[in-house]
């Protein structure tokens, strides 16, 4: 009784704008333990998250390692390190690279997780699905350094793949060196390692659905796959999308992590993607911080404005959105 | 919940399958497990090579099984200073990245999913906005580089220790699995608000920190990048940062006879196999034990989506 009158209090102090100086000091000092609890956290994203989005302002500089990112000699070139950017002749193969390796990764990579989700659900033993489950988040704990060394091991010139090959009449090939392999490698290794991974947020939805819905369904005849059509993609339609809105924000979006293992002199030409030439113009060889900050800036950017683009028209069509 | 489940089921199996469904379940358990095959034969085959003769793993006789048996891969490893003082490094680490990214996660998270943090709605906006814009590779490397962090263990450590995504984690973990209840009943007692979250939520949360740990430990263990750039000193490096020398550099030979470089060979491809294999050991092991709760986190996390 006394618990309920208290929290009737609270929520009434909440609501009311105009409190007194006095309540409000009060009030911050009561729940300043809480800030106190967040003040860890804010210090180590503003360290390792904000400072870094000041230091974008070199792109706009004529900038040299350790200058001072503002002073009296800064020298601002406004959009100069952008226009270099476009005229770059590496310009137009580093936007195709980035995004053909984004949207065939989207095309097998954003169904295959929920087609296996809804397999899974549909197993009848849940010990059956829970075994295939574990197998298929396994490789999602294999480090990216170990899954390139799995691909040279089982795609190089003496690896399992060519071995079977040869066994079979057909030539060795070096898939690792090879241009047109790269795409298929890149993409068909990050599926391997990732749908399992990416099928448990769909799981988990499948398994809030309420069985009084696949009862109704069975009873009015429903076959089990016409229950996974009408009954289980209808229950996560919500999930699916927001994970396309997020998709969409990150098809600019391939970090470097990869593609920098996977690269070789031979398959630089679709290898390089904007984030690995960012790393490369910025940190290796004669470093050009202000030119590989506006590059990575101009990334950022298209992927802000994909997400936000991504969400309005979700809002627009359906109700779903992030924001 | 699992009640009703049961009951379900019962009737599940009451109501007779059709020929279709008895056809559809066929085809889904096949396809399921050649999936699985798909997953599992790559890591088995690696597993048999490494302990395969090499001659016999570069001729494509291993298929099923390993041939002549050997442990000239794992004792060569053993020789591998650098192999080691990575492992001891890269545990190093993440353990301390642990301890460091509970203490400032795991409160934050609460402090955040409270009602009455003041300027809730700001730092709500301030911890968002780094998930979808950040300054990129060259601005992080300048902020390290200032911070005095180049070469540093620190600079491997200290980013890794907070992650927006968990911290959201935590905080709709908190927002539903604390009873109000409690914490009124708390208050009531006079317990502080440092006091309930020590003595009445940490000991309700043991699966939001077992998650947390996990999901921060397999992040530092498998992690090449920062340490790449920022560390100089091979004494220093992570197990991934040797193990990228082992698996990925160019297969540098130091010369010699013909015979000798053909050795080389041999013994360098037997140890790529066996490095996969220690390196990646503790986290596979501990994974089928872990698994329900990597799943739990996932579930937790996805309850607002």
């Amino acid at each position: 009784m006394q618990a309920t009158k208290q929290t009737a209090a609270a929520a009434a102090r909440q609501k009311s704008p105009k409190m007194g100086f006095g309540k409000r000091l009060r009030n911050f000092c009561d729940n300043s333990p809480y800030l106190l609890m967040i003040l860890p956290a804010i210090i180590v994203v503003f360290l390792f998250n904000y400072l870094p989005i000041y230091g974008v302002l070199i792109a706009f500089q004529d900038f040299m390692p350790g200058d001072p990112i503002l002073s009296s000699e800064t020298v601002w070139v406004g959009f100069d390190n952008f226009n270099r950017f476009f005229s770059d002749p590496q310009f137009w193969p580093l936007m195709k690279n980035t995004f053909l390796i984004c949207i065939i990764g989207f095309a097998i990579g954003f169904p295959l997780p929920i087609i296996v989700s809804l397999a899974l659900n549909a197993v009848k033993r849940k010990q059956v699905a829970k075994v295939f489950q574990t197998i298929y988040t396994a490789p999602h704990f294999i480090s990216l350094v170990v899954l390139v060394g799995m691909l040279r091991l089982f795609f190089g010139i003496d690896g399992l793949v060519n071995n079977i090959a040869a066994h079979l009449g057909a030539e060795r090939f070096q898939y690792m060196l090879e241009a047109s392999a790269f795409r298929p490698l890149y993409i068909l290794s990050s599926n391997w390692q990732d749908f399992g991974w990416s099928a448990v947020i769909y799981i988990a939805a499948l398994s809030n659905v309420d069985p009084v819905q696949h009862e109704a369904a069975m009873i009015d005849g429903a076959t089990r796959f016409q229950r996974v059509i009408h009954v289980d993609i209808p229950a996560i339609m919500p999930m699916i999308s927001v994970m396309l809105i997020m998709s969409i924000g990150g098809l600019m979006g391939v970090g470097y992590e990869k593609a920098l293992l996977m690269q070789h002199d031979a398959n630089l030409s679709v290898s390089e993607l904007i984030s690995t030439y960012v790393y490369k113009r910025g940190l290796t060889g004669v470093p050009d911080q202000a030119y590989a900050t506006a590059i990575g800036l101009f990334n950022s950017v298209i992927n802000v404005l994909l997400l936000i683009i991504a969400n309005t028209t979700s809002k627009r069509f359906s109700e779903n959105s992030l924001w | 919940m699992s009640n009703v489940k049961a009951v379900f089921k019962e009737k599940h199996h009451a109501l007779k399958d059709t020929r279709g469904d008895r056809i559809f379940h066929f085809i889904n358990l096949c396809v399921l497990t050649l999936l699985a095959l798909i997953i599992l034969y790559p890591l088995y085959f690696i597993i048999i090579a490494s302990f395969s003769d090499p001659d016999a793993v570069l001729g494509g006789e291993v298929v099923l099984a390993p041939v002549r048996v050997t442990l000239e891969g794992y004792e060569y490893i053993f020789q591998r200073q650098d192999v080691w003082s990575g492992y001891l490094n890269t545990i190093i680490y993440t353990v301390i990245t642990v301890i460091l990214a509970l203490a400032v996660t795991i409160p934050a998270g609460w402090g955040l999913s409270r009602k009455t943090t003041p300027g809730k709605k700001f730092w709500m906006l301030f911890f968002i906005i780094p998930m979808f814009f950040g300054g990129g590779l060259i601005p992080f490397y300048n902020v390290m580089s200032s911070l005095r962090l180049i070469n540093s263990a620190w600079a491997v450590i200290l980013p890794a220790i907070m992650s927006v995504w968990n911290l959201f984690m935590c905080k709709t973990f908190f927002e539903s699995s604390i009873p109000e209840g409690m914490l009124e009943a708390a208050r009531i007692d006079g317990a502080g608000k440092f006091r309930t979250f020590f003595s009445i939520v940490l000991p309700l949360s043991k699966a939001i920190i077992a998650v947390m740990a996990l999901y921060y430990a397999v992040g530092q263990w498998n992690s090449y990048f920062n340490a790449m750039i920022f560390l100089q000193d091979p004494t220093k490096y992570p197990l991934q940062l040797v193990l990228k020398e082992i698996l990925i550099a160019s297969e540098s030979t130091v010369g010699g006879s013909g015979e000798t470089i053909l050795q080389q060979y041999r013994q360098a491809n037997l140890l790529r196999y066996v490095s996969v294999i220690v390196s990646s050991l503790p986290v596979l092991c501990l994974y089928p034990f872990v698994q329900k709760y990597f799943a739990q986190g996932v579930m937790i996390g996805s309850l607002k989506g």
